[in-house]
């Protein structure tokens, strides 16, 4: 179809894709965000606290606030984009050439472009998933469900609710239901130490005298035809439930918040490699997929605890998208690999070129204080007064630091 | 010259099907009363969905089940195709994995030859491997018995209730038999939660509760127990799936443990066969014992089993197991016009149409029926886009802009899909447009993320198609609303 040919298609039109497709466009970039939704900015706009843009702008805005500004960039940029537009597939057709099919009302639309930077976000882990047998009943919810239902249409889920999961996503629902009114007669973690910030458990919790419960879990939902009552039960160092330790909760809603998996189903049909410890797509660090020209950021590529690491990989893959353009592909170079030691459980990106300086993301596997992160093949070592699972770890990894290194570069972290 | 007042007690699968068989006379005014806001919830819904080949019936034991299996297996043939009920052939195979189970396959294989089923066969190792090479390699033998089916079995009870409906039938949805009323030794109708309904003939289809209405009429043969089975639903993109239909040697209780890939694609591992009180009839829940029951059987016979992480729905249902064991399909003569069409445990999905053309039958022994000049035996699912090409897509999202939206992502499910869901339930009569009933039909919801996304939008499409509040749209009827109001009204209760 004449026309329809692009530089840059970016696939997803959240924080991660609005940042990229404002970089590719000031670059220059015939652009064109896809959002299957009906607004752009995908999960800020139903998050209606503060704690959004803090590194990005200085400044602490709500998550429509902070979206806001992109979207008025975006339109004041002129950048073309469609919502409501669903992307079905992906067709690699050769190194310069991605076909991409859309469904809009009224139409449905075959794409042509040289780059693709994929931003879909990420889906919430539900109670199958995390293994909660019960009755099928209604007033059971994911945290982001449950959240669009109050903050986007004013209905309120439920009146007394159990929370699972102590994420920053939890222990936010927790406070949520407790400033509508509703009693929220636990938080259960499954694991010895909660997933969220200090700042929350105090400020979402112990400010409205929420029990949380560590080393819990929710066995079995109870109830005919809704939620009666859960079941929760002690586990051991194997996250098993100790037997005799069961005990009922009566409450008539379970959110489940336990955790986001990206939404990579589109780059999976494509047989772009999946990271098992991120679950998003192994990538290099211009966030290039093992398929050329087709780059991921933001939530799609790792979950983010904060927005403003989802629009600076936004930004990192319209670098890429440019160079790919320029230079007809990321050319073939000595890669270095980023490898895990002691007490990492993830890092993004996967492979590192030399070519500049890289922001690295990653994640501890359990808590500890007064730890070292450390890169033993730079020597460089930099203090942390404590590491958390769910406080992503960002570390700029200098150019001359990585020209120094041969063929991997360890990240661990330890006493010394 | 009046009608035949026919009153069938259960939209299941059993019920529906008399009630397409019967719509096909003149002289007969069906009527099909149901206790949920919808056709299918009872044992239809939620099962293993095999059109058994019945190499599995005793004829000595249960002929008439043997019988009604066989019948009911070649029926489905054609009802799949006049119905347009999703259905495949893919075949099944029990695996043995030691000497004892390996004589069990030998059993089978006598009761396939009698019942006269097509194609039975003992495999060894090598062709065991070749036709599953998923199975475990511990498997010594293997009973192949190629003309199995597998079938959307909620697909097939809203094929059966359009098909009935636009034949004439009629559904009263959420409509609860408390008794058959019987009058001079002859049934006069069903006192029900919205009153009496006359009936010249009362059909009990009530699936697990069809002894109560039995005793109800003063016929008190029999009992039925609920025996429950669960089952996990894995991840479409796992990689460990069947091309068979795979099972576990079957015990006296139960078929054993199957292992099918689902007509939508999905690794589906269970059931378990659990025999509950008497009492617990609703108890459709599943149970951490349970999943570990049936994960633990199908490793036995498979290679490998995905990882728990990769479930992503959980269910139950429940047998209605007989306390002789036989289907009881009776016309009484007293009370006259009493039919019991119960125990129909597995194989009923196998059977339904023959059980349904067996039950006609008794009916032609004593009133003449007339056919229908006009009978339509054709209906049509509902147009999915993702089953589409893309010319056809094209050309339906021009004609239908409702078409263009999607709503559910994991299965590509549109707006228009939904919509014409909605307008479908009304068709046949449902009053409460439920979640489950949307989710039935289209598959929205269905997917690995559980509705987590879609719900929403889709409890937004019936709240606008039914001038509804948001929080009022039903999951599966009154008292499962999606929400407890709006916010801030708690504020106002105190
Ligand atoms: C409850 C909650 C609270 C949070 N609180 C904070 C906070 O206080 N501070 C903070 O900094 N961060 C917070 N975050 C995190 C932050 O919102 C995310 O990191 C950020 O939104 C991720 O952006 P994204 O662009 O990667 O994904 P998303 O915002 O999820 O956007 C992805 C977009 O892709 C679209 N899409 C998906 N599939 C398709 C397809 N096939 N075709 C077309 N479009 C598609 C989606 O509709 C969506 O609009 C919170 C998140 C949640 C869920
Ligand atoms: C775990 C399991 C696995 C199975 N696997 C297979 C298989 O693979 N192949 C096979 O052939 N068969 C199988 N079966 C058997 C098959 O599912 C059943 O035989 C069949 O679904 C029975 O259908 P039904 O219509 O008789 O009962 P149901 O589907 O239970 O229908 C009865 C209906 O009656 C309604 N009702 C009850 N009481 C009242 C009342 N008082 N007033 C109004 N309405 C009422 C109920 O709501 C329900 O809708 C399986 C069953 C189970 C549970």
């Amino acid at each position: 179809m004449a026309g329809l040919v692009y530089d840059v298609v970016v696939i997803g039109g959240g924080p991660a894709g609005l940042a990229a497709a404002i970089k590719t466009t000031e670059y220059g970039l015939k652009t064109l965000v896809l959002e299957q939704g009906e607004k752009l900015g995908g999960i800020t706009l139903q998050c209606i606290h503060p704690g959004f843009g803090i590194h990005y702008f200085k400044e602490d805005l709500t998550g429509p606030e902070f979206i806001y500004r992109f979207i008025k960039k975006i339109e004041s940029l002129g950048v073309e984009y469609y919502t409501n537009a669903y992307v079905e597939s992906i067709e690699y057709r050769s190194i310069m050439e991605k076909k991409i099919s859309v469904i809009m009302p009224g139409r449905v639309l075959d794409i042509t472009t040289k780059t693709i930077i994929y931003t879909t976000g990420a889906r919430e882990r539900h109670r199958y998933e995390i293994n909660i047998p019960g009755a099928n009943v209604s007033g059971v919810y994911t945290a982001g469900e449950a959240q669009a239902m109050m903050d986007l249409w004013g209905v309120m889920p439920g009146k007394r609710v159990v929370i699972v999961g102590s994420g920053d996503v939890g222990l936010i629902m927790a406070r949520r239901f407790a400033l509508e009114g509703a009693r929220v007669e636990a938080v259960i973690e499954i694991l010895p130490y909660p997933g969220g910030l200090t700042r929350n458990i105090v400020q979402c919790l112990k400010d409205y005298n929420i029990p949380l419960y560590l080393s819990h879990a929710v066995v079995e939902i109870k109830g005919r035809k809704r939620v009666e009552k859960v079941v929760v039960a002690k586990v051991n160092e194997n996250l098993e439930p100790i037997p005799g330790t069961e005990r009922e909760i009566e409450c008539d809603t379970v959110v489940i918040a336990a955790g986001l998996i990206p939404q990579v189903r589109l780059l999976e049909k494509l047989g772009v490699p999946i990271d098992p410890a991120t679950r998003g797509p192994i990538v290099n660090d211009y966030l290039e997929t093992s398929i050329p020209g087709i780059f991921v950021a933001g939530n799609a590529l790792v979950i983010n605890d904060f927005v403003d690491y989802a629009v600076e990989q936004g930004e990192q893959a319209a670098d890429g998208a440019r160079l790919f353009i320029e230079n007809k592909g990321i050319h073939t170079r000595k890669w270095r690999r980023i490898v895990k030691g002691r007490n990492i459980r993830l890092a993004v990106p996967h492979y590192v070129s030399g070519d500049k300086d890289v922001v690295l993301y990653a994640r501890v596997k359990w808590p500890e204080d007064n730890v070292w992160f450390r890169i033993p093949e730079t020597g460089r070592k930099l203090f942390m007064p404590k590491v958390r699972p769910a406080e992503m770890i960002r570390y700029v990894l200098a150019k001359d630091d990585i020209l120094k290194t041969t063929d991997k570069i360890t990240l661990e972290v330890s006493g010394q | 010259m009046g009608k035949t007042r026919v009153l069938i007690i259960g939209a299941g699968i059993t019920g529906l099907s008399i009630a397409r068989v019967l719509s096909m006379y003149e002289n007969l005014d069906v009527v099909v009363v149901e206790k949920e806001p919808d056709v299918g919830w009872g044992a239809t819904k939620a099962n293993t969905a095999i059109i058994h080949p019945c190499h599995e019936e005793d004829p000595d034991k249960h002929p008439l089940r043997a019988k009604l299996c066989l019948e009911g297996h070649d029926l489905w043939y054609k009802w799949t195709k006049e119905l347009d009920i999703p259905v495949k052939w893919p075949g099944e195979l029990i695996v043995a994995t030691n000497d004892e189970e390996a004589s069990a396959l030998k059993h089978y294989l006598s009761l396939g030859m009698r019942n006269g089923v097509a194609g039975v066969r003992i495999v060894d190792k090598e062709e065991l491997a070749a036709l599953e090479p998923n199975v475990n390699p511990n498997a010594i033998a293997g009973l192949w018995a190629p003309t199995a089916g597998q079938m959307s079995p909620w697909e097939a009870a809203v094929a059966l209730a359009e098909n009935s409906v636009s034949n004439g039938a009629r559904i009263l949805f959420e409509t609860e038999v408390k008794r058959v009323v019987v009058r001079e030794k002859k049934v006069v109708g069903v006192e029900t939660n919205n009153g009496f309904i006359e009936a010249d003939m009362v059909i009990n289809a009530a699936g697990i509760h069809a002894d109560e209405i039995s005793r109800s009429a003063g016929i008190d043969e029999f009992t039925i127990f609920p025996r429950r089975g669960e089952y996990v639903i894995y991840d479409e993109d796992v990689d460990i799936k069947v091309k068979r239909i795979v099972h576990t040697a079957p015990t006296p209780k139960t078929k054993g443990v199957y292992v099918t890939t689902t007509l939508e694609g999905n690794l589906l591992i269970g059931p378990t066969a659990e025999d509950l009180p008497i009492d617990a009839k609703e108890e459709k829940s599943t149970t951490r014992n349970g999943i570990k029951y049936i994960l633990e059987a199908a490793k036995k016979i498979l290679k490998t089993i995905p990882p728990r992480t990769k479930i992503i729905r959980m269910f139950a249902g429940l047998r209605p197991e007989p306390s002789t064991g036989s289907f009881i399909i009776k016309f009484y003569e007293e009370p006259w016009g009493f039919i019991n069409v119960a125990g129909i445990r597995s194989p009923g999905l196998t059977a339904a149409p023959a059980i349904a053309y067996y039950v006609r039958d008794m009916i032609a022994e004593r009133t003449s029926l007339v056919e229908k000049r006009k009978w339509n035996p054709i209906r049509r699912g509902i147009k999915r886009i993702s089953r589409m090409n893309q010319d056809e897509k094209a050309r339906i999202v021009k004609e239908n802009p409702r078409y263009g939206r999607i709503i559910c992502l994991c299965k590509e499910v549109s707006e228009a899909e939904i919509i014409e869901a909605i307008k479908r339930m009304k068709a046949i009569g449902v009053k409460t447009i439920t979640l489950d009933g949307i989710k039935f039909r289209t598959h929205a919801m269905f997917g690995r993320c559980q509705g987590s996304f879609c719900r929403l939008r889709i409890a937004l499409l019936i709240s606008r198609e039914q001038d509804i509040p948001l929080w009022k749209v039903s999951f599966k009827g009154s008292g499962s609303e999606y929400g407890v109001g709006e916010v801030k009204e708690v504020f106002k209760e105190v």
